[in-house]
């Protein structure tokens, strides 16, 4: 594949990648926390509370400096968190419509902020409106530098507090009579999310950023039920959908932020599935094998209980006609010939069937290691 | 008043006048709990008479307009360490990614201080505690595939790593299997032997004076409190469930005298 060589030679692409990755570790490490914490939402107005931050970081200082519009984005983002906690303890709204409320008007000053700047004279203005639906190809060292450094400040925040973050997310009230100061632990854990979510806003976009999010932690949900496999297979997921859905933008020149969301919602679609435990194909898998095996114990039983009733002469063969009535023809049918095949059971001359002494004995095995289901005769 | 100073020292738990209002609806009306070191006590009374808001103001969860509360004679804040919390199952998701050894090892968190992770006697200590519960076989099972009553177990005995004098639990026998059952009884005699003490909420009426010494009757206020035999009446009982006396006559003391066991 070309562009699996244009990696290594081509400097661009190679930035792309790199970025892409490193929003997509941090993102998917502390959304996993998110969605363990039912915070998919708040992930959501944040993201898209940062627009208004970018737009006033810039009118402030003039700067596009990465860390300038991140630090602009983060406040904003954080403020809104801050305003939906303080609505919901104050008053009688609920948490949606806190969240909902905050979303559209942090995202409509933002949007009213950029017009603005878009009728300003002033140099340098362009490339602002990308924060909408981001762009990997604009994306610059410098711009990969900050991200890896802002980043890491996320990353290690949950590595140091892993035991204090994991027992906030599953027992704040136990945390609490331990002595943790969960208020503060509650704040720190949503401040880094912020932080994980500018790390990716120009890349991705405020509109679609909180997929990256939701998306690497509820796949990697699937895989495992360990916190610490969840935790580092989401900072995988989401880097690998941040590298392949970038590139895939760039080359392609869609835009990058619904690519790379495309990428990280197939993730989540083959993971729920393919995977292992919770995968729906192998429920569906399981459900059906351990219908056959109930039909197959059933039909036996039935025909236990058919030769009991004959006295002396246990194999003498039986018409089958009873059981295709209750049980169904192709049921019993397709457990007669698996029955056939394992020598449990055997057809007669004339049509009829009877068990084996071997299928005897095995019906004789299963009524007394469990309650028959329901002999029909 | 050395005699009053003395057995106020004794208590291992006592809250004093302590008042708590929901939207103007008062939950706790000047309610004291006062529990004397070494002993089981439960806390009874009809829904919605405070049982759970009492325990999680005893532990700090919940800020009362009004009282204090003590522990071994000292704020309960100072004494933390010394008070264990057994929350009611359901208040937790148990479909979170962890096994029931790592929700035992969290009892050990409150001694490791900040960033210092558990290690080898930490998980040694929380094996031990699944043990005593006899859960030893499911340490490394995910949660959610625990029955009910096996969460339960989980839960006391990371309230065992704690190693704590005082057990606050929330309803510890709520739809639990007997197995579960006759192990939760058989843990609390335990504990009251080494000296510990156990304020439990509990539900079931019949039970009371078999599993426990002591018992606060509570409907809002506190209607009566002190030992089973002699607080447990009927009189009491119709105190503080009103009319529906009718439903639990005969298992208080001097009713049920005439029943054979």
């Amino acid at each position: 594949m070309d562009v699996l060589g244009d990696l290594f030679l081509d400097y661009t692409l190679r930035t792309v990648a790199l970025g892409s990755a490193a929003l997509g570790i941090v993102s998917g490490a502390l959304g996993a926390f998110a969605v363990l914490r039912r915070q998919a939402l708040l992930g959501d107005a944040m993201s898209h509370a940062a627009l208004p931050g970018v737009a006033l970081a810039f009118l402030i200082t003039g700067s596009r400096a990465p860390l300038v519009l991140m630090i602009g984005a983060a406040m904003t983002g954080w403020l809104a968190a801050i305003a939906i906690v303080s609505i919901v303890r104050a008053s009688r709204i609920k948490t949606d419509t806190a969240m909902a409320l905050m979303l559209s008007v942090f995202f409509g000053a933002g949007l009213v902020a950029l017009t603005f700047i878009q009728r300003q004279p002033a140099a340098g203005k362009a490339g602002l409106d990308r924060f909408l639906f981001g762009q990997a190809a604009a994306m610059l060292e410098s711009d990969v530098i900050t991200m890896a450094a802002v980043g890491s400040v996320g990353l290690l925040g949950v590595l140091l507090l892993w035991k204090e973050f994991k027992l906030l997310s599953f027992d704040p009230d136990f945390a609490a009579t331990l002595g943790m100061p969960i208020r503060r632990l509650d704040v720190l854990l949503t401040s880094l999310l912020v932080v994980a979510i500018v790390v990716g806003l120009k890349t991705v976009g405020v509109v679609l950023m909180s997929a990256m999010v939701v998306a690497p932690g509820a796949a990697a949900r699937q895989w495992t039920d360990r916190l610490g496999v969840m935790v580092t297979l989401s900072a995988l997921f989401g880097a690998a959908a941040g590298v392949l859905g970038a590139l895939l933008s760039t080359t392609a020149e869609t835009a990058t932020g619904p690519t790379i969301v495309l990428v990280a919602t197939g993730l989540v679609v083959i993971s729920l599935l393919f995977a292992p435990a919770r995968g729906l194909v192998w429920a569906r898998i399981r459900a059906w094998r351990s219908h056959r095996s109930l039909a197959l114990e059933a039909v036996l039983s039935d025909l236990a209980a058919l030769a009991a009733q004959h006295g002396s002469d246990a194999t003498r063969p039986h018409d089958v006609g009873a059981l295709h009535a209750v049980r169904g023809r192709l049921v019993v049918e397709r457990a007669l010939a698996e029955l056939a095949a394992d020598g449990l059971a055997q057809r007669h001359d004339g049509g009829g069937w009877s068990l084996t002494a071997q299928g005897l004995a095995e019906a004789a095995r299963l009524a007394r290691t469990r309650r028959a289901p329901g002999n029909v005769v | 008043m050395s005699t009053r100073l003395r057995s106020r020292q004794a208590l291992a738990v006592q809250a004093t006048d302590v008042t708590l209002a929901f939207q103007q609806r008062p939950v706790l009306w000047d309610v004291d709990l006062e529990v004397p070191q070494g002993v089981l006590m439960a806390i009874v009374g009809p829904n919605g008479a405070g049982k759970t808001t009492l325990l999680r103001t005893v532990l700090g969860l919940l800020r009362p307009a009004a009282g204090e509360v003590r522990v071994f004679g000292r704020p309960y804040v100072e004494q933390r360490h010394l008070v264990a919390y057994v929350p009611q199952r359901g208040s937790v998701d148990w479909d979170f990614p962890t096994t029931a050894l790592d929700i035992v090892t969290m009892g050990t968190y409150g001694g490791l201080g900040w960033v210092r992770r558990p290690g080898e006697s930490e998980r040694a200590r929380a094996n031990a505690a699944l043990v005593q519960v006899g859960m030893q076989a499911y340490a490394n099972r995910q949660i959610s595939q625990l029955s009910g009553g096996q969460q339960q177990r989980v839960f006391l005995a990371r309230a065992l790593v704690q190693d704590a004098q005082v057990y606050l639990m929330d309803e510890p026998f709520q739809g639990v299997d007997a197995t579960t059952e006759r192990a939760i009884v058989d843990l609390l005699r335990a504990l009251r032997a080494e000296g510990k003490t156990v304020v439990a909420v509990h539900h079931d009426l019949q039970t009371v004076a078999e599993y426990f010494d002591q018992v606060t009757l509570l409907n809002v206020r506190r209607i009566a409190a002190g030992p089973v035999d002699r607080v447990f009446t009927e009189e009491n009982l119709r105190l503080t469930y009103g009319g529906r006396v009718a439903a639990i006559g005969g298992l208080a003391n001097g009713a049920g005298q005439g029943m054979a066991p």
